[in-house]
């Protein structure tokens, strides 16, 4: 099968530091991908490659057959790729439903109306829609400003699953929340997220959600892919277990 | 979902300045003319600080709406008011896109200074202009409007002034209920998520400034009309930084706001001025401060308090 994503030797500088060194991946479609990795080791970078937040300093990136190296934020959104953030990007002042509706509304076209109302019934509906599959209707009319940390996390993912993406990437979607609500959020992400059809892709620190959530692993060191496998292939891995898990997965696989 | 009276509301104050024109003394019927025209020159301030964006320059349309209109009623021998208005937007329509082309890319006290900056070009030239009558400016002839010839300028100029608000006013409402009114909030929040969404802010931005330019030169086109004359003044830094002045005033919360805040200005500014001649500029700052103090949001937060208006936390 055509991969949906493909990066070719993706290599990105910051002076003197190396935060992505010959990335070579292909994404195929409806796989969910966890990418695991200590903190610089490049996950982010790569994220931000791909969602043309940042332009790689070498290499190709390819959606399907179309290459999107040079694409800016909104054009790599408007051809299918949406993502969420380590923190997440919303407008505090304005309330869920609010957000949901400028989402809804961008999603129309590449220009705004200036003098059609925002607030149909027809995008109220599709944002109450989204909402719904997020099990976040109760707080529709809430400022987001106000909500707890796992809510926005849930509106930011919401936000970008508006366009029913083709593929979305998530940076630590679970980051900030208590451990007891991780699985029940993923949950309800992947529930939402599967119904769609899209490839996930999502960094995370948390190799029980990884294991769990994850069709694949990629782990990160230093800039460079050094496992993509299967998750109990690549957790186990004797460079990802010295590099990024430790000996945590090995000890909870054999027991106390 | 609240019921929006802005349209009533707008209609109803149209119907009552028309009708207070029978019974305005001339000296408020030139106050009220005066504050509304400067009161879209506070809308466009406001327009732009929706966007997060705070224009310490909007003399420079101000000053462009008025001199395009001197210019072609003296110069030219233009006397037709329909004329001037398409001229001047124009002319104000054609310089911001050549500015905000720059503007768009700067925000912050980056953006201010460099409003700001301009402006002051504009003033220097104006100033350096001897065939436009240099510090002195020059006076603008009788006009047609419509092709009717009034009896006196200062009524149809009047009826104009009231139109022309009304007309901006609405439209300006209507466009901040849109998707780009709503876009202009989520700008000033946050730019990122704008741009994943999908649209631009930099396009949005300078887009928001050609409207406010345009709205801000109508303005300083009404005032021409209304005082006769134009002088390099409307485009020097303490003009804009009225315009500033009075958008805090009013606050940013509803279209009426600017217009509320324009004619409270010109009452403390007259009374002021006629009061303590030598420190009228003191009474002006006290009122800032006061309004700042206890109405942070402009005196339209005291039309939300009293429940009137739902306020919408994107108005802040």
């Amino acid at each position: 099968m055509q991969p949906i994503i493909r990066t070719e030797g993706l290599c990105r500088n910051f002076g003197a530091v190396v935060a992505a060194d010959n990335i070579t991946v292909a994404l195929a479609a409806r796989e969910v991908i966890g990418v695991i990795g200590a903190n610089g080791a490049g996950k982010t970078t790569f994220v931000n490659m791909v969602t043309g937040y940042l332009k790689p300093s070498a290499g190709k990136i390819y959606f399907g057959d179309r290459d999107i190296t040079k694409l800016k934020p909104r054009e790599v959104m408007r051809i299918g790729i949406c993502r969420s953030f380590q923190i997440p990007q919303l407008f505090p002042e304005l309330s869920v439903l609010d957000n949901l509706l400028v989402a809804v509304s961008s999603s129309d076209g590449t220009w705004p109306s200036f003098v059609k109302p925002l607030k149909s019934q027809a995008r109220i509906d599709a944002a109450e829609q989204v909402l719904d599959e997020f099990e976040i209707v109760a707080f529709r009319d809430t400022i987001v400003g106000t909500l707890p940390q796992g809510i926005r996390k849930l509106v930011d993912i919401a936000m970008a699953m508006v366009s029913k993406p083709a593929v979305l990437l998530l940076d630590e979607p679970t980051s900030g929340v208590s451990a007891a609500e991780k699985f029940a959020m993923l949950d309800t992400i992947m529930a939402a997220v599967s119904g769609a059809g899209a490839t996930v892709l999502f960094v995370e620190h948390d190799i029980e959600i990884v294991e769990r959530y994850a069709d694949r692993v990629l782990a990160f060191y230093d800039g460079r892919i050094i496992a993509d496998a299967d998750p109990d292939i690549a957790l186990n891995d004797p460079d990802v277990r010295q590099y990024v898990v430790g000996s945590e997965v090995h000890r909870r696989q054999e027991g106390p | 979902m609240a019921k929006d009276r802005t349209l009533l509301g707008l209609t109803l104050a149209l119907a009552l300045l028309m009708a207070g024109m029978a019974v305005f003394p001339q000296w408020l019927t030139f106050l009220v003319m005066m504050s509304l025209a400067r009161g879209l020159v506070v809308l466009a301030v406001v327009l732009q600080m929706r966007a997060g964006l705070v224009s310490f320059g909007q003399g420079l349309y101000y000053c462009v709406g008025g001199y395009t209109a001197a210019m072609l009623g003296s110069l030219y021998g233009v006397h037709e008011v329909a004329v001037l208005i398409a001229a001047t937007i124009l002319v104000s329509a054609t310089v911001a896109f050549v500015l905000g082309t720059l503007l768009s890319r700067y925000r912050d006290i980056f953006f201010a200074m460099l409003t700001m900056a301009f402006s002051m070009i504009l003033y220097g030239v104006l100033v350096k202009s001897s065939a436009l009558g240099s510090t002195d400016g020059f006076s603008l002839p009788g006009m047609t409007f419509f092709g009717w010839t009034p009896e006196t300028q200062s009524t149809a100029v009047y009826i104009l002034t009231c139109l022309l608000v009304y007309l901006i006013a609405l439209a300006y409402h209507y466009y901040q209920e849109s998707p780009a009114g709503y876009l202009a909030g989520a700008i000033r929040e946050n730019e990122i998520r704008v741009e994943y969404l999908g649209s631009s802010p930099q396009r949005l931005l300078h887009c928001k400034y050609v409207m406010a330019s345009v709205i801000a030169a109508v303005g300083g086109l009404l005032s021409a009309l209304a005082t006769g004359h134009v002088d390099p003044e409307m485009a020097y830094w303490t003009t804009s930084g009225e315009f500033v002045f009075i958008a805090i005033l009013g606050g940013t919360g509803h279209v009426a706001a600017p217009f509320i805040g324009s004619t409270l200005f010109s009452f403390v500014q007259t009374y002021a001025y006629q009061f303590f001649p030598y420190t009228w500029q003191m009474v002006l700052g006290l009122v800032l401060l006061l309004i700042i103090v206890f109405l942070p949001s402009g005196l339209w937060s005291l039309v939300q308090r009293s429940g009137s208006e739902k306020p919408r936390a994107a108005d802040h």
